[in-house]
This record gives structure tokens, sequence and C-alpha cells, in this order.
């Protein structure tokens, strides 16, 4: 084969552009070196992050050592902000696994963002519970408040937006996650809105469900109304 | 395995509609209506918690309650003792397979096991994923004592070394709460060596996963704890067998183990009192979807669905004649139709015969304004989403059917495609490592034998509106027009990316 026709099988490569707006972050498992993702970046933890590590180490069998592996790839990210190919090395280093083992994880989990997400990273689950409460209404919401599509980041790095499948509070749905955080039964646009905005005055807006205290019906609880029950009261005479 | 539900096979049913109509049947009492002294979960809705002015981890409040009384005493009973009243009690998974949870724990005890030396683990799987389910988020978060507790009991009875709850990665503030309670449990003495002062020793961990609901299977939980891609691994050996690390170990629900210190110190004939033979106990229901009152409540098992609903839920929207349909046990479980949801019995065996599931006992409520076709489309899209791409039927058949469906849900389609995907669906179900293939398999199935001439309409719908012939439209949904360019599909009305639009 001639070069000029393997370099040209190289050029002319499909652009990976409209990649970006689909869902498929976790199904592209290459890494491609960037200005901000590449493995010469040094990366380490930070003192205090160090002794985290060690003590989640410590958890696991010592000849397992690399079961340690998904929580220290957490820990890196939220030092970094996302899970970058040097946070990935440095635990394979650390965890004395092959790099290649530690890719395979990093690939395999969604949490692991291993593009820089916004400062803010917005997942709205839109899966049938939620979707049967208005999921498809909040996303609107959102959307049209960030101006961004699921995938995508806004320009300032603030905010990035995600598309998420269920999040497990399908009873204080529609919900979605901010950060760490839970926000739930956001039945109108207004509370949306109020969350975001108080988070891009660096405000705190209240975690949780924004309807109710937890998970009893809207109306208050039906039972569990009385003194709760002492089962020192009820235990069996023969223990 | 999923049944059709025929004349023969529906025993319950027939009851049920025998004791509705006359009073010659055998006295078979409505389940439903649990008194608030019989519910395990007493601080579900932060009660006790209020009270005290503290949070859920507080172990002192949880005490007040009872948690962690004459654990000691338990302990000592031995593990054949705590095994025999699990298995009196008639407790089965609370994770949706609804195994024994005494025999399974009695698994770990073969003859000689103590010659099998070295460490020993519960996993208790955390890991709640299916869509409509929330009820371990609800006991992590308000009763985190009853789990560490339960594991430490499991542990006991399983002779197990240590415990290993895998908290699914979103639930940040419950893993913490866990985490708060596991660490009061250590300083008190109830953890760690030497546990209530038994001469037993115990630890229990937390894991964090990282968003995979895959991870919520056995097999695939302990590969993931294991620092490793979440892929189930072949059965046999069993976990119990092998397991994590490469010793005996066993994978349960959480709502199991938080639920078994109460049944060892109440009884178990007092937990067997509930819900109907083979289906004892109470359980924790989540009322999601078009329901006035969203809710998770403790109830009895057995309890018709209509009471459910009707009671605890608030009712269905715009009332129950606008009940469409319901999907019982989380997303898996095939859907019912409102004629069939009107004398339903909510427990493992009368689900089955009506040829759904019990799964987590996650009641999704459809109303006659919601599109279920669309629903189960999105649920398609999820399982594609989370199929974890070991085997191939899994990994292809949901992307088949998840790409058919978002066809069938605009009609793009022609009606002999909802039976192609149909008979791609039976070739999935006994054919995965897991038993993903059948969790993907039965929402379709449970459609089309419920809800097949809203598809057939849809897709008569769509040819009328695009003024298609018969044999204009040909399969995979393509017509004159549609087009193939540069890789992408042109012209076509499904939109590119089905999920948000």
């Amino acid at each position: 084969m001639s070069t000029n026709l393997i370099k040209s099988m190289f050029t002319k490569r499909v652009s990976l552009k409209p990649l970006t707006q689909y869902r498929y972050g976790h199904i592209i498992a290459v890494h491609r070196d960037t200005k901000y993702n590449n493995s010469k970046i040094p990366f380490k933890f930070t003192k205090s992050n160090l002794e985290r590590a060690k003590a989640i180490v410590a958890k696991y069998p010592s000849q397992y050592k690399k079961a340690a592996v998904m929580p220290l790839l957490d820990l890196g990210q939220r030092q970094l902000g996302f899970t970058s190919i040097s946070v990935m090395n440095y635990v394979a280093e650390l965890l004395d696994m092959p790099p290649m083992r530690v890719y395979e994880v990093a690939s395999f989990y969604t949490m692991y963002h291993r593009k820089p997400v916004g400062k803010y990273h917005v997942q709205v689950c839109m899966t049938t519970p939620c979707q049967l409460c208005g999921a498809n209404n909040l996303m609107d919401t959102v959307v049209s408040y960030l101006g961004i599509k699921p995938g995508q980041v806004t320009s300032d790095g603030f905010f990035s937006l995600e598309e998420v499948e269920c999040l497990g509070a399908c009873v204080n749905a529609p919900m979605m996650q901010i950060n760490d955080d839970y926000f739930e039964d956001l039945d109108s646009k207004e509370k949306v809105v109020k969350i975001l905005d108080d988070l891009k005055l660096n405000k705190h807006p209240t975690i949780g469900t924004t309807k109710r205290a937890t998970c009893e019906p809207f109306s208050g609880p039906k039972v569990l109304k009385g003194e709760p029950l002492d089962v020192r009261n009820v235990t069996r005479k023969d223990i | 395995m999923f049944r059709p539900m025929t004349k023969s096979n529906s025993g319950i049913r027939t009851a049920g509609r025998r004791f509705l109509a006359t009073a010659q049947a055998t006295p078979n009492r409505v389940h439903g209506g649990l008194q608030d002294q019989d519910r395990i979960f007493q601080n579900l809705y932060l009660g006790n918690s209020k009270r005290c002015h503290t949070g859920p981890w507080d172990l002192k409040s949880a005490m007040k309650i009872g948690d962690w009384y004459k654990t000691k005493e338990i302990i000592l009973k031995g593990d054949k003792w705590i095994i025999d009243e699990m298995k009196k009690s008639g407790l089965r998974g609370r994770g949706g397979a609804g195994f024994p949870s005494g025999l399974k724990w009695s698994f770990m005890n073969p003859p000689g096991w103590e010659k099998n030396v070295g460490p020993r683990y519960v996993v208790v799987n955390g890991d709640e994923g299916e869509p409509g389910t929330c009820k371990d988020r609800e006991i992590m978060r308000k009763e985190p004592h009853k789990l560490v507790e339960g594991c430490l009991l499991a542990g006991r009875a399983m002779n197990a070394t240590a415990a290993y709850i895998y908290v699914r990665g979103e639930f940040y503030h419950e893993a913490e709460t866990l985490q708060r309670a596991i660490d009061e449990a250590y300083k008190a003495g109830f953890l760690g060596k030497n546990v209530c002062g038994s001469g037993y020793d115990f630890d229990v961990f937390i894991h964090r996963g990282e968003g995979a609901y895959i991870c919520g299977e056995e097999t695939a939980l302990i590969e993931s704890l294991e620092g490793k891609q979440g892929k189930p691994r072949l059965k046999p050996p069993f976990p119990a067998g092998v397991g994590l690390f490469g010793r005996p170990s066993t994978v349960t629900n959480v709502e199991t183990v938080a639920v078994s210190p109460t049944i060892l110190r109440r009884g178990s004939s007092w937990f067997a009192s509930f819900g109907r033979e083979r289906n004892q106990g109470t359980k924790l229901y989540c009322i999601s979807g078009n329901v006035n009152e969203p809710c998770t409540v403790e109830e009895e098992m057995s309890i018709p669905l209509k009471d459910l609903i009707e009671k605890h839920a608030g009712g269905v929207k715009g009332g129950w004649d606008n009940l469409q349909a319901v999907i019982p046990g989380g997303s898996s479980t095939p859907i019912l139709t409102a004629k069939e949801c009107e004398d339903q019995i909510m427990d493992y065996d009368s689900l089955r015969d009506a040829g759904s599931g019990f799964g987590t006992a996650a009641v999704s409520v459809f109303d006659k304004q919601a599109d279920v076709v669309h629903g189960i489309q999105r649920l398609l899209a999820f399982y594609k989403h989370e199929s974890c791409g070991q085997c191939t039927p899994c990994r292809e058949g949901s992307t088949y059917l998840s790409k058919m469906m978002d066809r069938l849900a605009v009609g793009q389609a022609n009606e002999k495609e909802i039976d192609q995907a149909l008979e791609l669906t039976y070739k999935v179900c006994g054919h995965s490592i897991c038993a993903m293939g059948e969790a993907f398999s039965w929402p379709y199935q449970g459609l089309v034998k419920k809800f097949r001439p809203l598809l057939v309409q849809r897709i008569q719908n769509y040819k009328k509106e695009h003024n298609l012939a018969d044999r204009e439209l040909k399969n995979g949904g393509w017509y004159k027009g549609i087009n193939l360019k540069d890789g992408q599909v042109n012209g076509s009305p499904i939109p590119r990316n089905s999920l948000y639009h």
C-alpha cells in the first residue's frame, strides 16, 4: 500500500464531531490526548486525600488491593473535577494494577466523567416513572434555562447537563441530581429556575424534596403518626 | 419465567373472585390495613428522629425504638437458631426474585464448612436501580441502624467475618448517613472485635458503586466490588461456594437484611402472621406515576393492589376509572391492564399467576392520559443503556428491541414487526448470562400481550398521516424519501436521538 493511501486513510477519517450531541459518553471508551487530558499532565492526591485513600484501601483484604480502584478513581475525580488519564494512571500505580484494568473500570461506569464537566453537573432523570410525572417539562425548562443540550457544557463552564436513567427516587418524581444532591418533586417551572438561579449566585438551594418532608404522601403521613413503637416492649421472652 | 395467564393456572384470581362474590368461599381474609405497631420501619417518615431531634444515624435515638436490643443474646443463640427462625418466618428475598431467605442463608453452612478456613462475606445489595423502586434508599437514609444490625445478624447466621454494603453511587448522602451509623456502632462496641461482648468479630464496610444498573445482579456486584467491570459471572459456581474475593459469600437485598433483626426479636410467627401462605410478611411498597399522592409505605404482603393505591397513594389521578395500566413490581415486570388490577393481590405467587411479577413491589401507575407505549419505549432505552455488553443476546437484543420500539412508538413500522420483535425477545429469554435478558424482554412481551391494539392503531395512523399504502412502508421503517447519507439516516421522522426530543 502506498504511503499516500495510508495517509489519506488517517486524514479522511470520519470526524467525531457529530457524536458529541449523542449520549455516548460511556460507550466511546477511546482516549484521545487533548491539551487538558493527556498522560503528561501530572496528578497526585493531596495529603488529605492520600490519607483517605489509605483508609479506603484498608477496607479490602491486603491481597485484593485493586478492589479499591472504584473509590480511588472517585476520589481522584472529586479532586480534579473529572477522571483524566493521569488520574487513572496514578490510581493504577497506587494499587499496583496494570493501567488497562483501571481504564476498563473507568470506561464502564457512567459516573466517571472522562471529559471535564461543569462546576454544577445537572443530571435529569428521564426514565418512565419520572416521565409519567413530567420529566420532559423539567428537561425543557433546564434546557431553555441553560441554553445547552444534554451532553454539553455551558461556555462559562459553570453548568453541564446530562440525561440520565433512573436515579432511584421515583416516588419523588420528577427529579434531578446536581453534583451529589437530589432535588425532588420538581413539578413546576419556578422551582427548577429557582434552584438554578441560586446556584448561579453561589447560594445553596435546599436539597431534597421541594414539596414535603421525605417520601410520605403530599398531604402528610397517613400512617406512623403516633408515638413510634418500642420493639423492646414486644420482644419475645426467650432471648 | 414468564407464564401466560390462563384460566387453569390463575388459581388465586379465581379464589379472589369467589371471595368477592359470595360468602360461601373459604374465610379468606382481605390483607392490608397493617397497624402502626406492626410496622418494622418506624422511622420511615423520620417520626422518631424528629422526636429525638437527631439524625437517623444517631445510635441513642435508634436504641429508643429498640434497635440493638438484646443483640448479644440473639448472636449467642447461634447460626442454626437464626436460620431456623428466618425459615419459619417465611421471608422471601426482597430484591425481586423472591427466593426464601432462610434457605439462601443456610447455603453458607454446608456440612463441613468449618474446614474451609478464612474470611466469609455477607454482601448487601444496595445498588437500587430498577425504575420505580426507591425503598432501599429510604432504609439507608432513615433506618441505617436496622441495616447495620441486620448485617451483623445475617453475618452471624452465615458465620461470616465481614459485610460489604454496596451502595449505589448516586446515593451519596445515603452512604454518608449509613457510614455515620456504622461509625457510631463501632464506637459503641457493636461492631469490630468481640461484638456486643459475644466473642464474635464482625466488620461492616461500605462500597459505593459508580452508576451501573447491572451491578444489582449478584455476580456483577461481586465483580464490581473486586474492582472490575460489573459484568455478571456464569453460575455455577454460586457465590455461596466461590464469591467475593474467592471466598464463600451471599448477596442479599437491603430490605431483606434490614427486616431480619425485627423478625428475630419479635419472633418468626409474628412475621408469618401477615400475608398469604408462602408470601408472608410486611413489605415496603413504592407507589409512583400517575397517582394523587405518590409515596413509600410499609404494608402487609398480599394487599389488594386497588386498596394500596386508593388508601395510601390517594387514588389514581382522575379516579380509579381513569386507570389505564400498572407496572406492579418495578420496570422489568410485565404490565397489567386496568381490568386485571381490579382484583389483583400484591404478592409473589398471585402476580406470577397473573403473568407478571412482584419484583420489588414498585408500583408504577399509568392513567388514561399517559402513553403506555412511550413508557415502555423509554424503559427499553433504559435497558439498552444499562446492558453491560458482555453477552450477545442481551447486548444486541436490547439494542435491536430498543430501536424497534422507537419506531413502534411513533408507528413507523409494519404490523408483522410487532411479532418479529416478540420473537426476538423469546430468543433472548434464558440465553443471557444473567437475568437482564428477561428483564428487558418481559416489559415488551407484556405490552404486546396487553396493549397490542394500541400498537396496531399507531401503525395505521402513521400510514394514514403519511399517505402510505400497505406495501410502501417496508420493514425497518423504510419508505420513499428516506435515504442514507454519510452513515446517517435522512428523512426519517424518528428523531436521531430518541431519548430526549
